[in-house]
């Protein structure tokens, strides 16, 4: 926006910017990395140091092979969950926004409410894990599916039903004046001009499904249910004075919401900035 | 109402029930557990069964110190929460959406944290802000500053976790942000060209235009305030005694107790708080809103 000129202040104070940011955001993960390639001995020492030998890969065998490979239940437990309830989410969610945007009656705008409501109002816990155990589904990964897909759907409609304004309804008029049905018009015209949206949605929900904690803690008690956040939480008393195998947990359950964000990044933060000026 | 178009004949039909996949597993799993803890919180309630006790819960939650702190706490950490983020995500935008060099690369940056799981950042911070060894204290100790016991001190522990929080959290903020600054349309930083300085452009054009966003940004983070529960578990547990309690995390507490009918009037009023103050704070701002 301003002139680039060089001058000497302005490179200073991209400097100091360059100084800050690095201190603030880039530190603290550095750190963890350090630690993770440390000896339990050294890293009780906490200190802010290259390690005396690079134990990183040794640290990771550890964490992974750690209870009979525990870490592979965990991640794959935590994959399931996120890829069902963000299936469903996407699905669902589309579903109700495309008829609830282009109705757009009474009906629409009172449901829309109850759901937007979903967005503020807490989960009430213990209510939610008496009714997982009348229904049979407490401990079960479906049953923690279905609290997800309940949790993040008010999330997702309000998103499509966004994205939806930006789809003009004389798409869907002459799908059906070639025969198409409603739900061929769905799943062939609507989904895919709403792609902007469902990464957006597939992205948010992924990460923050995979990295929920408070969810599996009350509604998937167990060590067979134990998901990716769980192990660390697990592993703290067991870990006490290990610091370097803590930190080359967070490593490992750190890796999969780096790598959905990195797959998406460059349509996510158009889509979350397009979202985020209409919404 | 809106016009039908021309072809009325062939208009099509919208069917009633691609709602029912999203209303059931809504209502379900939702609505239900929402609206059963309002008897729930009024019984005295075991996994057997629930005998009701009227509001004696409530009482009991509104009279123990140990649990009316969770109250108070909860209120603080909304507060600062979101007004920390609203305060340094505007400038931290402005800064990423002018001509800086590598804009990219600090965008990248600042939403990173956002990315990784609450509790290994609570873990981490815990270790830098541990009182003899941690980090921070090493840091304070080699420029001659006393140190700090950042969790262990019963009036700092919160804050030290509202820290921690807006550090995790500003990258949303700054994007939410971003996105209401990219919006305002050049001719409104044409008009003040002549009038000079950045501050008459922040002061003037900036923070008017950016005022949808803001109050997404205020009720997003205050929402997310009041109903944290992670960042507080995985750092300070509540404590030191109950310190830093949360109601989220007194509840958890109840629960794990088996004080299931207590654990459940917390969440009741957690919803009241929530309630009272989200939605009038939600549609005031809604009356505020400006079109750009």
């Amino acid at each position: 926006m301003t002139g680039k000129k060089k001058s000497p202040s302005a490179i200073a104070a991209n400097t100091i910017v360059f100084l800050l940011m690095i201190a603030v955001f880039v530190l603290p993960f550095l750190y963890i990395i350090l630690m993770a390639c440390k000896s339990a001995k050294e890293s009780a020492l906490m200190r802010f140091s290259l390690p005396e030998t690079n134990l990183l890969f040794q640290n990771l065998g550890h964490v992974i092979t750690f209870r009979d490979f525990e870490m592979f239940r965990a991640l794959l437990n935590s994959t399931m969950l996120t890829v069902g309830a963000v299936t469903l989410v996407v699905i669902f969610g589309a579903l109700f926004a495309f008829v609830a945007q282009r109705k757009n009656d009474r009906l629409a705008i009172i449901m829309m409410g109850l759901l937007v409501a979903g967005l503020m109002i807490p989960p009430s816990v213990v209510p939610t894990v008496s009714l997982l155990r009348t229904l049979g589904i407490y401990k079960t990964l479906h049953g923690m599916i279905l609290i997800d897909v309940a949790l993040f759907l008010p999330f997702a409609t309000m998103i499509f039903r966004t994205a939806m304004t930006g789809i003009p309804r004389d798409l869907d008029e002459a799908a059906y004046i070639d025969g198409a049905g409603p739900l061929p018009i769905f799943f062939r015209v609507i989904l895919p001009l709403l792609k902007p949206a469902i990464v957006t949605v597939v992205v948010t929900s992924s990460v923050n499904i995979f990295n929920d904690f408070v969810g599996p803690l009350y509604f998937l008690p167990g060590a067979k249910n134990v998901t990716a956040p769980l192990t660390l939480y697990n592993y703290i008393s067991q870990f006490k004075t290990e610091w370097n195998l803590l930190f080359a947990n967070v490593l490992v359950v750190s890796v999969i919401p780096l790598l959905i964000f990195i797959f998406f990044q460059r349509q996510l933060v158009s889509g979350m900035m397009g979202g985020a000026v209409k919404g | 109402m809106k016009k039908r178009g021309s072809k009325t004949a062939l208009t099509m039909s919208y069917p009633n029930w691609f709602y029912l996949p999203a209303v059931i597993t809504f209502a379900i799993f939702f609505i239900w557990p929402t609206l059963s803890a309002f008897y729930y919180s009024l019984t005295r309630w075991t996994i057997f069964n629930a005998t009701f006790i009227g509001i004696e819960n409530y009482v009991q939650f509104l009279s123990d110190p140990m649990l009316s702190i969770g109250l108070k706490n909860t209120f603080i950490y909304g507060i600062l929460t979101s007004g920390l983020k609203t305060i340094l995500a505007l400038p931290l935008a402005v800064l990423l959406t002018s001509g800086i060099r590598f804009k990219g690369f600090y965008r990248s940056l600042v939403f990173f944290p956002v990315l990784v799981s609450t509790i290994a950042v609570g873990i981490t911070f815990s270790i830098l802000m541990q009182p003899n060894q941690g980090l921070f204290n090493v840091i304070l100790a080699s420029v001659g500053l006393p140190r700090v016991d950042w969790l262990g001190n019963p009036k700092l522990a919160l804050f030290s976790v509202i820290f921690v929080d807006v550090w995790k959290g500003i990258g949303i903020a700054t994007v939410i942000f971003m996105a209401g600054i990219l919006a305002i349309p050049q001719d409104y930083f044409d008009a003040v060209k002549l009038e000079g300085g950045f501050y008459i452009k922040f002061r003037h054009v900036i923070i008017p235009l950016v005022r949808n966003s803001t109050f997404t940004v205020i009720l997003l983070s205050f929402i997310g305030g009041l109903r944290t529960f992670d960042l507080i578990w995985a750092m300070t547990g509540g404590g030191p005694g109950f310190a830093s309690d949360v109601l989220t995390s007194i509840i958890y507490k109840q629960y794990q107790a088996g004080f299931y009918g207590l654990s459940t009037a917390g969440n009741v009023i957690l919803f009241f708080m929530v309630t009272l103050l989200v939605f009038p704070l939600r549609s005031f701002f809604n009356s505020k809103e400006i079109e750009v």
